[in-house]
């Protein structure tokens, strides 16, 4: 479904990115791992638009979307979440859940219909699907960090996406807040059929959720491959755990 | 959920607020309603700048010169053309509108701080072209005399004109913020980079807000125009830019009439306090500090809080 190819971006001559390469299938959930700094979200940035690469491809559904702008990566059905929280931190949950839908309803451009008439039981039910419809008015940025990383996942849903990138989704969560995210996940995943590429610190969660695993390590793919093929590989425990023979997890 | 635009609370105090400003030139003297309209035309000039500044999160650092290229559109039109003023009225604030497209292409490109001060250099051109342009803009004497239509030459004529003006303006200034376009707008001002995440195209939608904004501020100048049948190359100097963003500040720059209460606070510091001292900047400058330091969201932000906080008072002690 996606894939990327020999992408790289430097920043004044660091190379952020350098030669990575990830290949997504239809329906699975695909983690990259690395150290930090190792450039998962530069690569996120990458696929989504928000950086253009200065070299190397980017294929969705065989389309080449690379260098796009976000805004038209959101229209092919490719959403993302972010690792600092990105919400609108004046407007409600609901309004900010909204706007999501509203413009892929494209409705942006609507100057006189009142907002309040528009989309309203879309978001609802969205927001009941990701537990957050008894707190619909609640301001965004007065949120707890849980609330507002659920808020981004439901943000991301609002435009319908077949293909959503998570960046850190549990980031700064505590325990019960992180396993109420990963069962969320889990369940939205089978509820809107989507495939999923995500990053993550927590090995158990990686471990957990994802059917393939992408190792990145000072910006370039050292390996993908399966939760076993990625354990215990070389290359990855020398990244890891500076090259002693024990296997992560 | 309701449908309409306003609650019935809502409306009955705009009603009331109607009819009282429908009676003043019945019981206050003609200074008193002059002064009225000009708050009023500066309520409007100040609220079109906050569209972009307080909605859309964009820097509009130099609005004056939408007003008063608005202005200067009418008179010119009035008074060079020989067309009916009605016409005139209508093309100052399109012109307007068409330089607000024009400088947003040009400055859209920058964010921020550096759209701000990009604008104000453009606009600053565009004022030394008027001050010094003598046989088409008069340079810097302005046009005087400006002839109007009979029925709103009239002190109240042009007080009614203004009040029925800038209410249209108003109501479809708020029927814009509560569209999908407004929510954009304002989801814009809070984070650029998630709205293109979700889909929106950030520039365009920004872009728009510059020609309503610089429509309504050609607007204001027309109504200017109406009341004082003079324009001047002050209008569009970035001083009074500047006063237009206090406006918004001390009014509330995060709510819809707020910016109308600073123009209002201002209009009448300026010309009572003016009669005392000639430094009544100083009494503004020290308000302004007040305020900033107490009332960090200005005024009638302080009152919307009061009045949101009151309820949930209400339920806690339940």
């Amino acid at each position: 479904m996606l894939q990327v190819k020999s992408l790289t971006k430097s920043f004044d001559g660091f190379k952020a990115v350098n030669n990575a390469n990830l290949d997504v299938q239809n329906g699975e959930i695909v983690a990259v791992i690395g150290p930090n700094g190792a450039g998962k979200t530069t690569l996120f940035n990458l696929i989504s638009g928000i950086l253009k690469p200065d070299s190397g491809q980017v294929l969705f559904k065989g389309d080449d979307i690379t260098g796009l702008p976000p805004y038209e990566i959101c229209r092919k059905r490719i959403s993302r979440s972010f690792q600092v929280v990105n919400v609108f931190n004046r407007l409600s949950i609901f309004e900010n859940t909204q706007i999501s839908i509203l413009s892929r309803q494209k409705k942006t451009w609507n100057l006189f219909t009142p907002s309040s008439s528009l989309a309203v039981n879309e978001t609802n039910e969205l927001l009941k699907n990701v537990g957050l419809y008894e707190k619909r008015d609640h301001i965004s940025g007065a949120l707890s960090h849980g609330d507002r990383k659920v808020l981004e996942i439901a943000m991301a849903l609002g435009g319908n996406p077949e293909f959503l990138i998570l960046d850190e989704p549990t980031a700064g969560m505590s325990p019960e807040e992180t396993t109420r995210c990963i069962d969320l996940i889990k369940g939205l995943r089978e509820k809107y059929g989507l495939t999923i590429l995500f990053c993550e610190h927590d090995m158990e969660i990686v471990f957990g959720i994802a059917s393939r695993i992408m190792v990145m390590v000072r910006g370039g793919t050292i390996v993908q491959g399966t939760c076993e093929e990625v354990r215990c590989n070389e290359a990855v425990q020398d990244a890891y755990l500076g090259g002693s023979d024990v296997c992560l997890m | 959920m309701a449908t309409g635009i306003l609650n019935i609370k809502g409306r009955i105090w705009w009603i009331v607020a109607l009819v009282v400003l429908c009676l003043v030139p019945f019981v206050l003297p003609r200074f008193y309603v002059y002064l009225l309209s000009i708050i009023l035309l500066f309520g409007l000039f100040a609220m079109s700048n906050n569209f972009p500044l307080g909605f859309g999160g964009i820097y509009q650092l130099h609005h004056a010169v939408f007003y008063g290229v608005g202005a200067y559109g009418t008179a010119l039109v009035i008074t060079k053309s020989g067309l009916s003023p009605w016409i005139a009225f209508i093309v100052g604030p399109l012109i307007a509108a068409f330089l607000g497209l024009v400088m947003g292409i040009i400055c859209i490109r920058l964010s921020k701080l550096y759209f701000g001060m990009l604008q104000i250099s453009l606009g600053s051109l565009v004022w030394a072209v008027v001050y010094r342009w003598y046989s088409f803009t008069g340079g810097d004497d302005g046009i005087h005399g400006i002839s109007v239509p009979d029925i709103i030459s009239s002190y109240k004529g042009a007080y009614y004109f203004t009040l029925i003006v800038t209410g249209i303006s108003l109501y479809v200034l708020y029927r814009l913020l509560k569209s999908p376009y407004g929510s954009v707008l304002q989801g814009i001002r809070d984070n650029p980079v998630r709205s293109s995440m979700i889909g929106v195209n950030v520039k365009k939608h920004q872009l728009l807000a510059l020609v309503i904004a610089g429509f309504f501020a050609g607007v204001a100048g027309t109504l200017f125009v109406v009341v004082d049948n003079t324009v001047f190359p002050d209008m569009m100097f970035w001083t009074l830019s500047l006063e237009a963003v206090i406006m918004c500040l001390l009014g509330g720059w995060l709510t819809f009439l707020g910016p109308m209460l600073g123009a209002a606070l201002i209009v009448i510091i300026r010309t009572f306090v003016s009669t005392y001292t000639l430094y009544w900047a100083l009494v503004l400058g020290i308000i302004f500090t007040l305020v900033i330091f107490f009332l960090p969201n200005g005024v009638l932000g302080w009152i919307e809080d009061a009045v949101k906080r009151k309820p949930n008072l209400a339920e806690a002690k339940e």
